[in-house]
C-alpha cells in the first residue's frame, strides 16, 4: 500500500490549500482592476492590450500544467509514484481550461489588431494542438476497462506530446508567423515596467489558482482511492 | 527493482530522443508550409504559377499608400526588394505607413500582388504612450524593426 505518502500529501495540502486560495484571491483583486482599469494603455493598440493581462499568464499557464502533466507522467511510468500520476491527471483539465481561455482572448485580441480572429500560423496552430492533446490525454485516461491501463495509456500519451512545448515555446522564432515573438527573451522585457504589476500579479493569481484547485483534485483522487480501499476491505 | 526503473528511465529517455528526432526531421521538411508569409526578395527569387496563392509580409513603405475610394495601393518592403501590392477593401486599424503587414493573394502579370486580406503585425513591445513620446523626444527609438518604428513616430497620433 502507498499509504505513508499519500497521508502526508493529505496533511501539506490542509496546511498549503488555504494560504493559497487567500493570496490568490488577494492577486485577483488587486491585479484584475489594475490590469483593466488602471494600468496604462498601449501606445500603438490603446485599451486593447489589456487582454494581455488575461492572455498572457492564460497561455504561460497551458504550458506550465503540460509541463507538470509530463513531469508527473514520467515519474509515474519510471518509479510508479502513484501521487504523481494523480497530479498530472489533476493538472489537465486546469491546463486545457488555460489553454482554452489563451485561445479565446487571442481571437478577440487578433480581430481589432491583426484584423482577423485566426490564422494557421506555429504559433496559433501549435497551442490548438496543445489544447487537443489535454483533451486526448483525459480521454485515453478513461478509455480503458483497467483504470491503471488507461493511466499508463495516458502518460505515454503525456510524454510524447510533450515534444510540442518547446515548438509552442520557439514556433515564433523558428518560422515567420502573424504572431509577435515573445516578450521575454535573452535581450530583456519587451513590456514597459509600468504595465509589469499588473502582468505579474495576474501570473500569480493564475498559479496560484491552479495550486489550489489542483490540491482539491489531488485530495479528491486520494479520498477516492481510500474510500475504495474500505470498501474492498470490507467487502473481504 | 532498482534496475527495472533504470531500464524504464533509459527506455523513456531513448523513446523521447527518438520522437524529438522524428518531430525535428518533419518540421524541417515542411519549413516551407510553416511559414506564414515569404518576404519580398524570397518571391523575387520564386517562379509563382498564375494565380497561386501565397502570402507575402514586410513593412509598408512610407510615403507609399495610395487611397482611392475602396482601393489602397501601396509598397511593401524587407529593406532588400519590394513589391507592390494593390488591395480592395477596410485595412485593419493597425495598417500604416512602416507598419508590419501580411497580404494574402496572388500576383499579376503585371508583377503587382493583388491582395484579397491584408492583416497587421505587431511587434512585442508594449508601452504607454507617454514612455513612447519620451522615448522619441530623447532620439533612443529604436528596435528591432527600425523603419516600422520611425515611421510609427510619425503617425502617432493616428494611434487609438
Amino acid at each position: 500500500m502507498h499509504l505513508p505518502i499519500q497521508h502526508v500529501f493529505l496533511k501539506l495540502a490542509a496546511i498549503i490549500q488555504p494560504w493559497a486560495a487567500g493570496l490568490c484571491i488577494l492577486c485577483f483583486l488587486f491585479g484584475l482592476p489594475i490590469a483593466l482599469l488602471f494600468s496604462p494603455p498601449d501606445y500603438q493598440q490603446g485599451d486593447t492590450v489589456r487582454i494581455m493581462y488575461i492572455h498572457v499568464p492564460a497561455a504561460w499557464m497551458g504550458l506550465f500544467c503540460y509541463g507538470v502533466m509530463a513531469a508527473g507522467s514520467a515519474s509515474y511510468l519510471i518509479w510508479r509514484h502513484p501521487v504523481a500520476n494523480m497530479v498530472a491527471k489533476a493538472s489537465a483539465p486546469i491546463g486545457a481550461m488555460f489553454t482554452a481561455l489563451c485561445l479565446l482572448t487571442g481571437m478577440l485580441w487578433g480581430e481589432p489588431m491583426w484584423g482577423t480572429p485566426w490564422v494557421w500560423d506555429a504559433r496559433l496552430t501549435s497551442m490548438l494542438v496543445l489544447f487537443f492533446l489535454y483533451l486526448g490525454y483525459m480521454a485515453l485516461g478513461d478509455a480503458f476497462d483497467s483504470p491503471e491501463q488507461g493511466d499508463k495509456a495516458a502518460a505515454i500519451l503525456a510524454l510524447v506530446g510533450s515534444v510540442n512545448l518547446p515548438i509552442i515555446k520557439f514556433s515564433v522564432d523558428w518560422w515567420n508567423s502573424l504572431h509577435q515573438p515573445s516578450i521575454f527573451s535573452m535581450a530583456g522585457v519587451s513590456v514597459d515596467t509600468a504595465m509589469l504589476p499588473p502582468l505579474f500579479l495576474m501570473v500569480g493569481a493564475f498559479q496560484l489558482y491552479y495550486v489550489v484547485v489542483v490540491l482539491m483534485r489531488v485530495r479528491a483522487q486520494v479520498l477516492t482511492a481510500k474510500i475504495r480501499a474500505a470498501r474492498l476491505m470490507r467487502a473481504a | 527493482m532498482a534496475k527495472r526503473k533504470t531500464q524504464r528511465l533509459y527506455f523513456i529517455l531513448l523513446g523521447g530522443l527518438a520522437v524529438a528526432t522524428g518531430v525535428a526531421l518533419v518540421l524541417t521538411a515542411f519549413e516551407d508550409s510553416i511559414v506564414f508569409f515569404y518576404s519580398p526578395t524570397e518571391i523575387s527569387q520564386q517562379t509563382l504559377s498564375p494565380g497561386q496563392r501565397i502570402r507575402i509580409g514586410g513593412l509598408v513603405e512610407t510615403g507609399s499608400v495610395n487611397a482611392e475610394g475602396e482601393t489602397t495601393t501601396f509598397t511593401v518592403t524587407d529593406t532588400a526588394e519590394t513589391l507592390d501590392i494593390v488591395y480592395r477593401g477596410i485595412l485593419p486599424d493597425l495598417f500604416r505607413e512602416g507598419q508590419g503587414i501580411v497580404a494574402e493573394g496572388y500576383m499579376l502579370a503585371s508583377g503587382v500582388f493583388q491582395a484579397s486580406d491584408v492583416l497587421a503585425k505587431h511587434d512585442e513591445t508594449y508601452m504607454p504612450p507617454e514612455v513612447a513620446d519620451a522615448i522619441k523626444a530623447a532620439g533612443e527609438w529604436r528596435g528591432d524593426e527600425a523603419p516600422q518604428q520611425e515611421a510609427m513616430s510619425n503617425s502617432a497620433t493616428a494611434s487609438p
